[in-house]
């Protein structure tokens, strides 16, 4: 297929495989944070880490859309779905994240709740161009890739006059998550997670650009390598970002240049700007409060604010007790640390978010989990 | 003045809750619309049960319901899939399929022009594939407790002497080969689905494999397992197999036959093509020695021209799939949980 079986040809992967192997110096490691989940997806779906030497190793970041949500944001948009009967239209991989007591979408819908699962904005708003009589409202959640059809949906249900469309919004911010991470207490003093580079996110970087990262490199002096989602992508970023190290260098560098630039989309962040703004301070799943990392409906818009639109009460939401997605996704924990995983927590009966997408680590993990095959497990030992 | 009841008018009409009463406009309904079209002696005889002649051999039987939405799409329709799919599931124990029998479950307000087109494609299916559809039942349920159609299949075949096809006749060291390129079922159908419609000239591959597995027994008598990989695809059918006969299964996602444009929908949508579902392929494993004689008869096979060796059998207490990637790293091929989502970035 073109452009995309290119970047997983085998023999092209054993070459940068042996490139690696003669360039990473065997007297240090390299850990590298992957911050995507699609990255994350694509180093288990491919089997990465086998073409790579014992002393190269991925952290896995947060970068999972449904992952990081909170859940109080997720028990506020059931309950816009249930008290205030609106029609609530979700992308899929929302659908089985569990809330407070283990209450998910598709549990809520079961319950009664009119739940769509949708492939697009623009089915939302065809939902509410069907549904005058009813409240529709968009569940937005994703990073920078998935802002911008959220604003063309937001300025096209103002344009068309839909008044019973709204969104609840969710969108964060990348970089800010970035250089969170690499203050935080974690990398800085504990120590418990070590960061020597960032594979940059291929998808986000389309819309924002390479620039963004610039600072975060230069302050805390880590490379960070723009890399396409593509099992060959990783493993060429991979060297580039070992090069850098080696060389003693810190910089934004791009190996997704047939997608990336440095400005990035500037006709889409024109359009992001026009429909939202920073909000001061937006919780995290596992990160906590980040400051200025996620976006707000601009006042212009108001009237298409879900979060304006209803009361929504304030709630004690909880996560399942024991479940250590937080922890993984600062990477401070490896899904197999988590005394849940693979035991109650399973794709089947996820506890966590992490479990629930397919760009979650521990669903990764689980999925494709190379731990799990019969090369990699303890062998019993041979009766006498 | 014709005081008779209007006749059935397949072109105007539509299913009403009479058409399953049991009187006349049930009887017209068999007669006109499936007696027409699905007709062969045994069916015509007219009773409540089919009486059919001794078998030669010993029997398989299996049944399966088929719900599907759309109820057309491109390479098929419920009808010909209700039948390909129960004469598959026949002609999986190495049976050759030698009736059939058809329930329908009709929703109140369905159109009789499509359920004609329907029954009209299933006539077309059983006789291409030399099987008669031999009894059958309609049921009718009031709007919105169906979903416009339901139909259940049931097949009833014979084993040839000396074949026995089990799963747990599979073994370590056994070849696995694959009929055919996977996922074009699937993505015929999620292609057409509403609020997910695209562009593709791809098709269903519905097909009945009775004729040609006939002529892999005939190349090897020995064949241990065969299964069409339907609703959750390839892994799902290898997974199945390796947990029944407790063994692992190492594959190479190179050999694996998909077609370009199948593989490029599912990496928009962000699906494994590995789960999409099939109606026309089959797995088939068999002793390493028997390898190549069998995927020659495949491939000699309109239905198995793009055959291929896809892995082997090996020894797992954990009974994993495995497979290496297209890249040389190894991952798991698990068990699909819940349903294939699109994903969102």
């Amino acid at each position: 297929m073109k452009y995309v079986s290119e970047f997983r040809d085998k023999d092209l992967a054993k070459s940068v495989s042996a490139a690696i192997r003669r360039e990473a110096d065997p007297g240090r490691t390299y850990n590298f944070m992957e911050f995507c989940g699609g990255h994350t997806h694509a180093i288990f779906r491919y089997g990465v880490q086998d073409l790579m030497p014992d002393n190269v190793a991925y952290v896995h970041g947060p970068g999972c859309p449904v992952c990081v949500l909170p859940v109080r944001r997720l028990d506020d948009a059931v309950e816009i779905a249930e008290r205030h009967n609106a029609i609530l239209c979700t992308y899929g991989d929302m659908m089985r994240v569990p809330g407070t007591k283990q209450r998910s979408l598709i549990r809520a819908k079961a319950d009664g709740a009119d739940i769509r699962m949708v492939y697009s904005t623009l089915d939302a708003l065809k939902i509410a161009r069907d549904n005058p009589d009813r409240e529709v409202v968009f569940f937005a959640i994703g990073f920078e890739t998935t802002t911008p059809p959220t604003a063309v949906a937001i300025k096209q249900a103002q344009k068309e006059d839909l008044t019973n469309f709204s969104v609840f919004c969710n969108h964060v911010l990348t970089p800010p998550a970035i250089a969170h991470i690499l203050q935080s207490l974690d990398v800085q003093d504990l120590g418990t997670v070590e960061i020597d580079g960032f594979l940059g996110p291929s998808h986000v970087s389309s819309v924002i650009g390479s620039k963004p990262y610039e600072p975060a490199a230069e302050i805390f002096g880590k490379p960070v390598v723009i890399a396409g989602f593509e099992p060959l992508d990783v493993m060429q970023s991979t060297l580039m970002l070992i090069r850098q190290i080696n060389e003693g260098r810190f910089e934004v560098e791009n190996e997704y240049t047939r997608v990336v630039t440095r400005d990035g989309n500037l006709k889409a962040q024109a359009l992001v700007a026009e429909v939202f703004n920073v909000r001061d301070a937006f919780e995290w799943r596992g990160l906590g409060t980040v400051a200025k990392s996620a976006l707000k409906i601009r006042k212009t818009f108001a009237a298409f604010d879900a979060e304006r639109r209803f009361e929504i009460t304030p709630k004690q939401s909880r996560e399942v007790k024991s479940c250590e997605c937080p922890a993984i996704l600062r990477g401070v924990k490896k899904p197999t640390d988590c005394k849940l995983f693979g035991t109650v927590c399973t794709p089947d009966t996820p506890m966590g978010s992490c479990m629930v997408s397919s760009e979650g680590a521990c669903a990764a993990y689980w999925t494709y989990g190379r731990f799990r095959t019969k090369a990699a497990r303890p062998q019993k030992e041979a009766a006498a | 003045m014709n005081i008779q009841d209007p006749k059935l008018s397949a072109r105007t009409g539509s299913i009403d809750m009479a058409h399953g009463g049991g009187g006349r406009a049930t009887a017209e309904l068999i007669a006109d619309l499936f007696q027409h079209h699905l007709t062969n002696p045994i069916l015509d005889q007219g009773n409540d049960a089919a009486l059919l002649p001794p078998a030669a051999g010993r029997l398989v039987m299996s049944t399966d319901g088929h719900v599907i939405s759309p109820i057309f799409f491109p390479g098929g329709d419920i009808g010909s899939l209700a039948v390909h799919g129960t004469l598959n599931d026949v002609a999986m124990a190495g049976a050759e399929p030698l009736y059939l029998t058809a329930g329908f479950i009709l929703e109140e307000g369905f159109p009789l022009a499509d359920l004609e087109r329907i029954v009209i494609s299933m006539a077309r299916a059983a006789e291409t594939a030399g099987v008669p559809i031999v009894t059958g039942d309609t049921k009718v349920v009031e709007k919105g407790k169906g979903d416009g159609v339901f139909i259940t299949t049931t097949g009833l075949g014979v084993v040839p002497d000396g074949v026995h096809v089990s799963v747990e006749r599979a073994k370590p060291g056994q070849a696995i080969l694959l009929s055919g390129n996977i996922g074009d079922h699937g993505v015929a159908i999620l292609s057409k689905r509403e609020n997910l419609e695209f562009e593709t000239e791809i098709r269903s591959d519905s097909a009945a494999l009775h004729t040609l597995v006939a002529g892999m027994i005939s190349a090897a008598p020995g064949i241990t397992v065969l299964r069409d990989p339907t609703r959750g695809g390839l892994a799902a059918t290898l997974n199945e197999i390796a947990r029944t006969a407790k063994v692992g299964i190492h594959l190479e996602e190179n050999a694996i036959p998909i077609k370009p444009d199948v593989k490029a929908a599912c990496e928009l949508l962000g699906l494994d093509p590995l789960y999409v579902a099939n109606e026309g392929k089959l797995v088939c494993f068999c002793e390493p020695g028997d390898a190549d004689a069998v995927l020659a008869a495949m491939q000699a096979h309109p239905l198995g021209r793009d055959a291929a060796l896809i892995g082997t059998v090996t020894e797992d207490d954990a009974h994993l799939v495995e497979m290496e990637t297209e890249i040389g790293g190894v991952r798991v091929v698990d068990w699909l949980a819940g349903e294939q989502l699109p994903r969102i970035c």
